[in-house]
């Protein structure tokens, strides 16, 4: 069974048609990417996967389950994580706390607890900073855990990133475009982590501009274009696809 | 709690027994009234500044608030239900027979039967998280400037409020407050022979207050409060209930507020319109603007010296004046708070911050 499962989505902006009845489906374990030109709708799908936008028509299945009309917040807690194209860290937050915001769904303590720290509240706080540091550990940047994460370089922030969306031990990883803004080698490093995370088992579906990067690491690629779904593949067949040259380089 | 916040804690309640200690020997212990207003007005302070700085709504209405929690429990301790008891109320009876009913003699030498001062004062604190909810829900879907407009015609609603309802005391207020004895012995009132007691009830209360709110933004929630204010779509994909996080923030805020103003009632023995003036509400901005915002340690200190200043006659007629002036000058000269300026830091062996 397909892990998420989207059938026949749509979504209008006024006269622009931005997703037309798009379907695709991400099996458990792959790394699945969505491509096309700008003004593809690659980020609206993205949006309304996550539950940031709301869907017209059309459904999304994540386990089996309907997800679509769920709040981000909600979504979060199904096992769904996400990063940002224009990575958003915390500000005035060191590396380790933006990780430590990520554990949330995975800690219970509220505001009483937290107002009179209680015993627990105390127990619960270390654990969540033993995980962080677990996690900076595992994306290669705890010497940074200290370090305010907005002031670090794009690709290390992108690196937090991960660690903070990984923190909520999610079975599906949504990237936004996560090459965007990076040079060749943090692209090459982003590369290589989020072949990492698919190595923890993490199903991964990322929509990206960068070529190189989604022909070297996706398992599928869906290609969309003005809103319709055009091609699904493997990055070869997608290479040697008519339409989907066609589309790039408008012959 | 760390070693640092106990360390910090001990040196306040040195302070706070410093400054009694040096009244007594210097024989003006008349700065204690004022050092104990000042202080109930701190409790509403550092409750603003955990919504405006860690959460980062701005509220205009907080004096809506104080006045909610000051003029309920002021209302129903002043309130002759003796009457209504000889008329055969039902529930005043029931009240009664409860022992939730005092019975005293006004000025007058008129027999009184009024509200205890604790039922009053929850009371007050459940109608403040009522109206607090109700007000919270609809208007903390906004932001910045709609937010701010929406919390200032809050604060002007309960200011008319106020000043309309003849049960209120329209523009004179309620006076004749009686004092609210917390436990036996320990009596908010403004009795002079009281006074020590007083400063050290508000003094604990104070400290209690900042502890619980020091600890909350240490936590997990403390942590998602800033998550928000940096970056509230990131802290949505967090799993974070934004919306609910706010929500209570608020609501613990405006409790804070109330129970300010319920034992500042209590304490001068009334409760005027002005209190629950959208320039006192500005004011309170003002003073968490200058403590730097996301400083509890900064809005305690300024809350703490400027209210005293105030309440010493220390601006004359200019007061208001003096605390629009210092919202202009601290948003154009020190928007990080004046404890962060940069002499300050230079001052403090130039410990610069990372950009």
């Amino acid at each position: 069974m397909s892990l998420l499962e989207i059938n026949d989505l749509n979504k209008r902006f006024g006269g622009l048609h931005a997703v037309n009845s798009v379907s695709f489906a991400v099996n458990q374990g792959d790394i699945k990417a969505v491509i096309g030109p700008n003004g593809a709708g690659k980020t609206t799908l993205f949006n309304l996967i996550c539950g940031a936008l709301p869907a017209d028509s059309g459904s999304v299945l994540f386990n089996g389950g309907q997800i679509l009309g769920y709040r981000p917040f909600q979504i979060a807690t199904t096992g769904i994580s996400r990063t940002f194209q224009n990575i958003k860290m915390f500000p005035g937050m060191t590396a380790l706390e933006n990780v430590m915001v990520g554990l949330h769904t995975k800690s219970r303590s509220g505001f009483w607890s937290g107002m009179l720290h209680l015993p627990f509240t105390r127990h619960e706080e270390k654990k969540v900073r033993r995980r962080a540091l677990e996690l900076l550990e595992l994306l290669d940047i705890s010497a940074y855990a200290d370090v305010e994460a907005a002031s670090l370089a794009f690709g290390q922030q992108r690196a937090v990133e991960f660690a903070r969306a990984l923190a909520s031990d999610p079975t599906l990883l949504l990237l936004d475009e996560p090459a965007a803004g990076l040079n060749i080698y943090e692209t090459a490093e982003v590369a290589r982590l989020i072949t990492k995370i698919q190595q923890q088992g993490i199903t991964v579906l990322l929509v990206e501009h960068d070529m190189s990067l989604v022909m070297d690491i996706s398992d599928e690629i869906v290609v969309l274009s003005f809103g319709e779904h055009i091609a699904e593949g493997t990055p070869s067949e997608i290479q040697h696809n008519k339409e989907v040259i066609q589309i790039y380089l408008g012959e | 709690m760390d070693l640092k916040k106990i360390t910090s804690i001990a040196l306040l309640i040195t302070l706070v027994v410093g400054i009694q200690l040096t009244t007594q020997l210097t024989g003006t212990s008349y700065y204690l009234t004022q050092l104990t207003m000042t202080m109930y007005s701190c409790l509403l302070i550092i409750g603003l500044c955990l919504v405006m700085g860690y959460a980062g709504q701005i509220s205009l209405g907080h004096a809506g608030f104080f006045a909610i929690g000051g003029y309920t429990s002021a209302a129903l301790t002043t309130t002759n239900l003796l009457e209504a008891l000889e008329r055969g109320s039902g529930c005043v009876g029931l009240l009664n027979k409860m022992g939730l009913l005092v019975s005293s003699t006004s000025l007058f030498g008129e027999p009184m039967l009024t509200v205890h001062p604790w039922l009053a004062c929850l009371l007050a604190i459940a109608l403040t998280v009522l109206v607090a909810f109700a007000i919270g829900i609809p208007v903390l879907k906004l932001k910045g400037h709609y937010l701010a407009m929406a919390t200032l015609g809050f604060g002007i609603i309960i200011y008319r409020i106020v000043l309309a309802v003849a049960f209120l005391g329209e523009a004179d207020g309620i006076s004749d407050v009686p004092g609210f004895t917390l436990l036996p012995g320990l009596t908010v009132n403004g009795d002079i022979g009281n006074r020590i007691t007083n400063y050290y009830i508000a003094a604990t209360i104070l400290i209690i207050g900042f502890v619980l709110l020091l600890n909350l933004i240490d936590s997990r929630v403390g942590r998602a409060l800033r998550a928000i204010h940096g970056a509230e779509d990131a802290a949505d994909a967090m799993g974070i209930n934004t919306a609910r996080y706010k929500l209570y923030t608020f609501v613990i805020s405006a409790v804070f507020a109330a129970v300010a103003g319920i034992l500042l009632t209590h304490y001068t023995g009334g409760i005027s319109p002005g209190d629950a003036g959208v320039m006192k509400s500005v004011r309170y901005v003002a003073i968490v603007a200058i403590g730097g915002m996301a400083s509890l340690w900064g809005a305690l200190s300024m809350g703490g010296l400027l209210n005293f200043l105030s309440l010493r006659g220390f601006f004359g007629s200019y007061d208001d004046a003096f605390f629009g002036a210092i919202l202009i000058l601290i948003m154009l000269f020190a928007p990080q708070g004046i404890l962060r300026l940069s002499l300050w830091n230079k001052f403090k062996g130039g410990k610069k911050e990372v950009q």
